[in-house]
């Protein structure tokens, strides 16, 4: 089991990784999700032992890896653009980790040809890896990473060079390669979609800490913080202040909503609005009613099996039936598409 | 086809041949009509003689030495170059660019001042013999460094060390750093990741250095000439000798022959290699810069490279122009006590000729002929390379086709090209071996390709969507010139012409065979000071060789100024 204890490091006197601790149990997958440069890879290289932290352990069975070099971690790294030898053909890549281990040939031989069938490369073995397309580079690197059985896989963003259809495909042979193997597996992404699709837990990574964990439908269902609900793209995020009634009034309307009981009166309260399930109303003068949205439609955009509708105020909803843009409209939100963000 | 567009194609052939028609013609007069005659005499005096024995044993002797001081040179470069390649490629410290740029020095030095400034630090009359001999009171020099073969390679890896640094080291700071990551995840400790990783990748730069430096050495004539003293001959030395002063040309033509073969072969193999694709480098420029040395190992070899890369390269630079502002020893007849220390006397002297000069001429001359052949070189390879240069910017099948024949002078020794001169043109209609136009003629033809080389990419790097544009809003053709292609093709000119400059000013192959004794050149008249004995003719080779690596340093200097960033690396 991998255990990450209070991780800080600085790059150019600024802190990157500050205080970061999970852990990663036997067969489990985590995906540490963030946006560029929140130091993920940094992350995956200081476990590696291809850096070394400012502070805080790694620990691999209870056992703390501080001074243990990156070759006796026996930790698979797959980078990001592949890093393939170009001068050793596929099957040489693949073979690496097991010559480093000084397996007789025939042994070695045999496990090549088995991982090579995992990834479905079986009659490539003799091409050079510059010939390959990206796809194919990519399983040579899974591969070559499986192949002399690791204790642990780690994954920076493998999949990014890819083109959506590709990646998509990948995506799933992953999680089945994964599955079958029962390797634990750190895996770090932008994009959510890949780690929502691989991950058993999601840990959601700002500014060097970890604001949210959990599996991907506890993640979705609640961010846990405004950072989180933009960055995932749950809803719309707006301000508003607390009434006595308990009440909501924010600038798009009126919501009752429960809130933690911390909050007090007159005090700032962020709401997230799922935009789904919102019903269409009729418009009517006066004021909005409570739970209403308003606004003029800026922009229509078809979204699968529904309408992505923006409004003038910066909010969106999805619609199965498209309004014109130009368009006002009223809408009404179900109570479990409001709630009221920490 | 209709005939008026037929007409109008055909006129666009003609513009395209017009800017080779000056240095076409240049070639084929000057360089190829020479060759030629040097390929008919050789080839017709050992088909009418046959290949008998007093021809083929000399040969096949000079070309074994030839090939046997290449190798060890080229071993003892590696040996030198590679672990400096790693330095510069993976550790930062203090001075790194300017030790970088120390060791490039040499590379574009004459050979008359190498050869003078190592005579300066281990030469019989250098620092460390007269040195020695007076803390010591010895009655002899204790080192003999001049006329040993550790001298000529001394001076080989000297020269050519930045030739490995340069090629392997650039490679090097482009390997994908990750490469090594994912071989130490994969359990590679690092002295596997280097022979299994690095060592591998770096195969194509090291062979190609390997060859360049192999190649240079093979063709190396100044140096085995001045530090060989005499007792050692390859290829080059041998036709010299051969034709300057046992008069046989048809051996001298022979060899020549069989020096230019092997060249051809060596450039062939050379440009086959470098034009494979190159190991994959990283993606986005890697980290280049390297990082301190952190273990006590790391200090020690970074210390150690840097501090042996230092007084290699300083010691020879410094003790040349030391050497030649001090006194040392007793001059030749002269009696009472010596003035030992500083003397600005050897620069004196050379405005002087006293009756037993070597020359015609005061060595003063020698400077002023210099600067002048030099001056000459400029323009007409400038005028020269300019149309030939534009036209290769923008290549179609034709510049393809003539392209290499351009860069041909480069492989062709420069002993070579002054043997042509002298076998082809001592004879009417052209008579030129008495004339002093000769030199420049010679210089003109080193300089060429390098000159076409500065200005074509300068010429290639201009959009022609920027000369359009200007001529949209409504530019003569000369204004866009000017407006356009002048403001960035500026630097590489200037470049090109103190590159053409400094080759003119240290040119010492074709010179030795084509200058007149009458109008001597500046490493003309250091080799045979040099060769003369007595304490003031080599105090004044110390000086006349000062001068010149005074005005080579700063042309260095002021190209490497002026070269665009990542363009012109061999």
């Amino acid at each position: 089991m991998l255990e990450v204890v209070d991780l800080w490091k600085f790059y150019e006197e600024n802190p990157l990784l500050c205080g970061l601790s999970f852990h990663v149990a036997q067969g489990e997958t985590v995906c540490l999700l963030g946006p560029s440069g929140s130091g993920k890879s940094t992350l995956l290289r200081i476990i590696a032992g291809l850096e070394t932290p400012e502070r805080g352990q790694v620990c691999w069975d209870g056992r703390d890896l501080a001074g243990v070099p990156a070759h006796q971690r026996s930790f698979g790294l797959v980078f990001q653009d592949y890093a393939l030898f170009p001068h050793l053909t596929v099957e040489q890549n693949v073979a690496f980790g097991l010559n480093m281990q000084s397996h007789p040939a025939s042994q070695v031989a045999e496990r090549v040809s088995k991982v090579l069938a995992q990834v479905s490369l079986s009659d490539m073995g003799r091409r050079t890896v510059t010939d390959l397309s990206g796809g194919e580079q990519q399983r040579v690197a899974l591969a070559r990473a499986l192949a002399p059985e690791p204790h642990l896989l780690m994954f920076d963003e493998p999949l990014g060079a890819l083109d959506r259809n590709l990646r998509e495909h990948l995506m799933v042979e992953l999680r089945s390669i994964l599955r079958a193997s029962r390797v634990p597996a750190v895996y770090v992404t932008h994009d959510q979609e890949e780690a929502f699709t691989l991950a058993d837990q999601v840990l959601l990574l700002h500014e060097g800490q970890i604001v949210r964990s959990g599996t991907p439908a506890e993640v979705w269902g609640d961010p846990g913080s405004a950072w989180a609900a933009r960055f995932l793209g749950v809803g719309n995020v707006v301000e508003g202040v607390l009434r006595e009634d308990g009440r909501v009034v924010t600038a798009a309307g009126i919501f009752a909503v429960k809130c933690a009981p911390s909050h007090r009166v007159g005090e700032p309260i962020t709401l997230l609005l799922r935009p789904a399930g919102v019903r269409r109303l009729a418009l009517q003068a006066g004021p909005l009613p409570e739970g209403c949205v308003a606004g003029t439609v800026t922009d229509v955009v078809f979204h699968l099996e529904r309408f992505k509708v923006s409004l003038s105020n910066g909010l969106f909803f999805y619609l199965v039936d498209p309004p014109r843009p130009g368009e006002e409209i009223c809408m009404e939100l179900p109570a479990s598409a409001i709630a009221c963000l920490p | 086809m209709d005939p008026a567009t037929l007409q109008g194609s055909r006129a666009v052939e003609w513009r395209r041949v017009l800017p080779w028609l000056a240095p076409g013609l240049f070639l084929a007069l000057f360089f190829f009509y020479p060759l030629g005659s040097i390929l008919w005499l050789g080839l017709h005096s050992a088909l009418r003689g046959g290949i008998v024995a007093p021809v083929f044993l000399p040969t096949a002797q000079v070309f074994l030495f030839t090939v046997y001081q290449a190798l060890l040179s080229t071993l003892l470069t590696l040996a030198i170059g590679l672990p400096s390649a790693f330095l510069f490629a993976r550790y930062t410290f203090r001075g790194k660019s300017s030790l970088r740029l120390l060791t490039a020095i040499p590379f574009m030095l004459p050979t008359v001042v190498v050869a003078a400034g190592f005579n300066a630090l281990l030469g019989g009359r250098g620092w460390i013999n007269l040195g020695a001999m007076q803390l010591f009171h010895l009655a002899a020099p204790p080192i003999t460094f001049v006329g040993t073969l550790g001298a000529i390679l001394l001076a080989h890896v000297f020269y050519n060390t930045t030739i490995v640094i340069r090629l392997v080291g650039n490679a090097l700071s482009h390997l994908d750093p990750r490469l090594d990551q994912a071989a130490r995840t994969l359990g590679a400790d690092s002295r596997r990741v280097f022979w299994r990783v690095t060592l591998p990748m770096l195969r194509v730069p090291i062979l190609a250095a390997s060859l360049l430096v192999f190649l240079f050495d093979f063709t190396s004539f100044g140096v085995i000439l001045l530090l060989g003293g005499g007792r050692f001959s390859t290829l080059e030395v041998a036709i010299y000798l051969q034709a300057t002063q046992l008069l046989n040309l048809p051996l001298a033509a022979l060899l020549s022959f069989v020096q230019l073969c092997c060249t051809l072969v060596f450039s062939i193999l050379y440009s086959r290699l470098v034009t494979r694709r190159p190991v994959s480098s990283a993606p986005r420029p890697a980290d280049t810069k390297g990082r301190p040395a952190r273990t006590w190992r790391e200090r020690l070899f970074v210390g150690g490279i840097v501090v042996f890369l230092f007084l290699m390269f300083v010691l020879p630079l410094v003790s040349l122009p030391l050497r030649s502002i001090t006194r040392l020893e007793a001059d030749r007849a002269q009696h009472g006590p010596v003035q030992y220390g500083l003397t600005g006397a050897y620069y004196l002297d050379l405005f002087q000729n006293p009756t037993e000069t070597i020359f015609y001429v005061p060595p003063f001359a020698a400077i002023g002929n210099s600067l002048l052949y030099a001056t000459v070189t400029v323009v007409l390879s400038l005028l020269l390379g300019f149309p030939a240069a534009s036209a290769l910017a923008r290549p179609t099948r034709l510049e393809r086709v003539l392209d290499p024949f351009f860069l041909l002078p480069l492989g062709a020794s420069a002993v070579t090209l002054g043997l042509g001169f002298i076998i082809t043109f001592n004879r009417p209609p052209l008579r030129l071996v008495t004339s002093p136009v000769l030199v420049p003629l010679a210089h003109t033809l080193v300089a060429l390709p390098f000159v076409i080389r500065i200005l074509q990419p300068a010429l290639a790097s201009i959009p022609d969507r920027l000369r359009q544009a200007a001529s949209s809003l409504g530019a003569p053709p000369f204004r866009v010139w000017l407006t356009v292609d002048w403001p960035i093709v500026r630097r590489a000119t200037l470049s090109a012409a103190v590159f053409a400059f400094t080759i003119s000013l240290g040119e010492f192959g074709a010179s030795s065979l084509v200058v007149r004794p009458e109008y001597p050149t500046l490493p003309i008249a250091i080799a045979r000071f040099l060769s003369q004995p007595g304490a003031s003719n080599y105090g004044q080779a110390m000086a006349m060789a000062t001068i010149l690596m005074a005005v080579c340093g700063a042309g260095i200097v002021l190209i490497e100024r002026l070269r665009l960033p990542g363009a012109g690396e061999f």
